[in-house]
């Protein structure tokens, strides 16, 4: 008969004070698992509602302004084209996407426009050196998003799309909705900007933004209509939110020097306030789960001690060391640990997949690696709600079972 | 001598005072004896048996068991004393309620040894003994109080102590079953040459003893 044979016994023999003892730490434990799945699901559904904003990240010439966001690149300085690739081939995570483009006022008859040239998807996959900095795998998407199968990673919203172009040929254009009703045109129209004539091959949704106003272009037909060689006024980057708030601008900015670095402030501050948010709600939750967690642990322990009292004796007088008895308790206490933090597990993730839709809209699915902290959680509560009672069952004196019921 | 005590004193704190449960007490308990010790309630003969066996701290004195002394002080050193040399057998049996009779001597077992299969063995010979080779799956609520007394002998005889200790153990027993579990002492006694120390309040069972001491406010007043 081994100490873990008597224990199991024991904690068998016992079973009203085991359930209540297991109660209190599934209970406990489901409601850290259950907060914490909803909470990671809640952190990705946000980064992909940000993300689906667009593009976040600007890259400008130094000297640029950036009092508008939406329109620093119209005639902005210049830099050169080749910028593009050093962020390409330092494989920075969390960038997801990038567009350079090449920006100035127009006139075409009396109708003010704005002359946007982009680099398409397929333009940047045709360079090799960039095919080796990880970036053509990255789709025009949100990359910190979860991938099941009912969560779109692609941009819910259409109008937003524009910020990647997959294919522009030399002498087709996209145009914003105000362009093609101040100038009439249609798809398939041909729209002549100085000596060149393009094609338009999509009248863009309307946006209510400068970009309304657009003429999107091949960024090297720009260039040449323009003259500027291989220079362009700013990169659009699509940086996946959590990355933005884990420090990925000032990794650009170590990268590209001599620019202006900016983002949509309240776009990240609002992931770094959910994330924070999130964060404190599971620690706080935590703190109080730990605590109250050990007290009742060590709680049943100590009841489970002093009925032992008579038991604890038999087996000090028959050569028992503190030490056998300090192992029984604890071994009793990892046990219930282990028991507890399995059954919490699947009462959390049950709750929260039941739960998630109906109150917060999300769908939470298991998140297998809570498992492990649940149990390391679980035993670790136990252990320290055992350690008090475990000291002083070593304390009970060899006769105890002397005593007559 | 297996067991010699010298000048033993253990005091208790009451609410009327201090109180010598054992006072300066010596004896010398010879190999192979059946020592009897009776009293009035509160003589102190329990506390003189619990100090024999290591399971009480005196307040002075010294025990020597088979010429060495033993650190009354040191809980490890008492604890294998006793799971070395002592076996224990109480009034009230002392069986843990959720192991079965084999189990319970099994534990005793467990202290010294670790293959679970020689412990089994071991602990299965020893129901057989006391007779209860078909009780080995029994738990203590279902065995009689003879019964389970003899299962508290069988796990007392585990480890093949040279000391025996019996407190009361007919105490909760009528007298036929007294008689039966006294005459299992006494063969424990004589054919395995194991000392027997047995505190009782019964005048017929102390007739068992060979050595008979009669202690009266925690001195012995004839031997």
């Amino acid at each position: 008969m081994r100490l873990i044979d008597l224990t199991l016994k024991e904690l068998w023999h016992r079973k009203s004070q085991l359930i209540s003892g297991l109660l209190a730490i599934t209970l406990g434990i489901g409601v850290i698992v259950g907060i914490r799945s909803i909470s990671v699901v809640s952190e990705k559904a946000v980064a992909v509602n940000l993300d689906n904003l667009g593009a976040n990240i600007l890259v400008l010439p130094q000297a640029a302004s950036v009092d508008n966001y939406y329109s620093a690149d119209i005639d902005a300085p210049t830099f050169p084209e080749s910028y593009v690739e050093k962020v390409v081939t330092s494989s920075l995570p969390g960038v997801d996407n990038m567009s350079p483009k090449l920006t100035r006022r127009m006139k075409i008859g009396n109708e003010n426009i704005v002359l946007t040239g982009v680099l398409p998807k397929s333009e940047i996959a045709s360079k090799p050196i960039w095919q080796t900095g990880g970036f053509l795998g990255n789709q025009i998407n949100a990359s910190c998003a979860p991938t099941t199968d009912d969560q779109p990673t692609k941009y819910l919203d259409e109008k937003l799309q524009r910020k990647g172009i997959d294919t522009l040929a030399g002498y087709d254009c996209f145009v914003g909705s105000s362009v093609a009703k101040k100038l009439n045109l249609k798809e398939k129209s041909t729209l002549t900007i100085t000596t060149e004539k393009f094609t338009v091959v999509r009248i863009l949704p309307e946006t209510g933004t400068v970009d309304d106003d657009r003429v999107f272009a091949n960024l090297h037909s720009v260039q040449a209509l323009l003259g500027t060689g291989e220079q362009i006024s700013a990169i659009e980057i699509m940086g996946c939110c959590r990355a933005i708030s884990d420090g990925l601008l000032g990794k650009l900015r170590n990268i590209l020097p001599d620019t202006r670095i900016t983002t949509i402030g309240q776009i990240v501050s609002t992931q770094i306030e959910t994330n924070r948010l999130m964060d404190k709600i599971s620690l706080v939750f935590l703190i109080i789960i730990l605590f109250v967690g050990s007290i009742s642990i060590g709680n049943y322990i100590w009841a489970n001690v002093n009925e032992r009292r008579k038991e604890i004796g038999i087996l000090r007088m028959i050569g028992y060391h503190k030490r056998h008895i300090y192992y029984i308790l604890i071994l009793k206490a990892v046990i219930i640990g282990i028991v507890g933090g399995f059954a919490g597990f699947v009462l959390g993730t049950l709750s929260a997949f039941w739960l998630g839709p109906q109150f917060a809209g999300i769908h939470v699915n298991p998140i297998y690696s809570l498992l492990l902290v649940s149990i390391v959680i679980s035993v670790s509560i136990s252990i320290i709600g055992s350690i008090i009672p475990a000291y002083m069952a070593g304390k009970i004196e060899p006769f105890s079972n002397m005593q007559e019921d | 001598m297996i067991v010699q005590v010298n000048n033993l004193t253990k005091t208790y704190l009451r609410h009327d005072g201090y109180i010598n449960a054992v006072d300066n007490l010596t004896l010398d308990i010879p190999k192979g004896s059946f020592v009897t010790i009776t009293g009035a309630s509160g003589s102190g003969k329990t506390t003189l048996l619990l100090i024999l066996g290591g399971l009480l701290r005196p307040t002075s004195g010294k025990m020597f068991y088979d010429g060495k002394e033993i650190d009354l002080h040191d809980e490890d050193e008492l604890a294998k004393f006793r799971s070395n040399h002592v076996g224990f057998v109480m009034q009230s049996f002392a069986l843990i309620p959720y192991l079965t009779a084999v189990e319970n001597i099994m534990i005793a077992l467990n202290v010294k040894n670790s293959n679970k299969s020689t412990i089994r063995k071991r602990a299965n010979e020893l129901l057989k003994w006391v007779g209860l080779e078909d009780r080995t799956t029994h738990y203590p609520k279902e065995l009689s109080a003879g019964q389970q007394q003899r299962v508290a002998i069988a796990r007392a005889l585990a480890n093949n102590p040279d000391l025996l200790l019996a407190d009361e153990p007919t105490g909760n027993l009528d007298p036929s079953l007294s008689e039966e579990i006294l005459s299992i002492l006494k063969e424990i006694n004589q054919k395995h040459n194991t000392t027997v120390v047995m505190v009782t309040h019964s005048p017929m069972a102390a007739e068992y003893g060979n050595t008979r001491i009669h202690l009266n406010k925690g001195k012995i007043l004839s031997d």
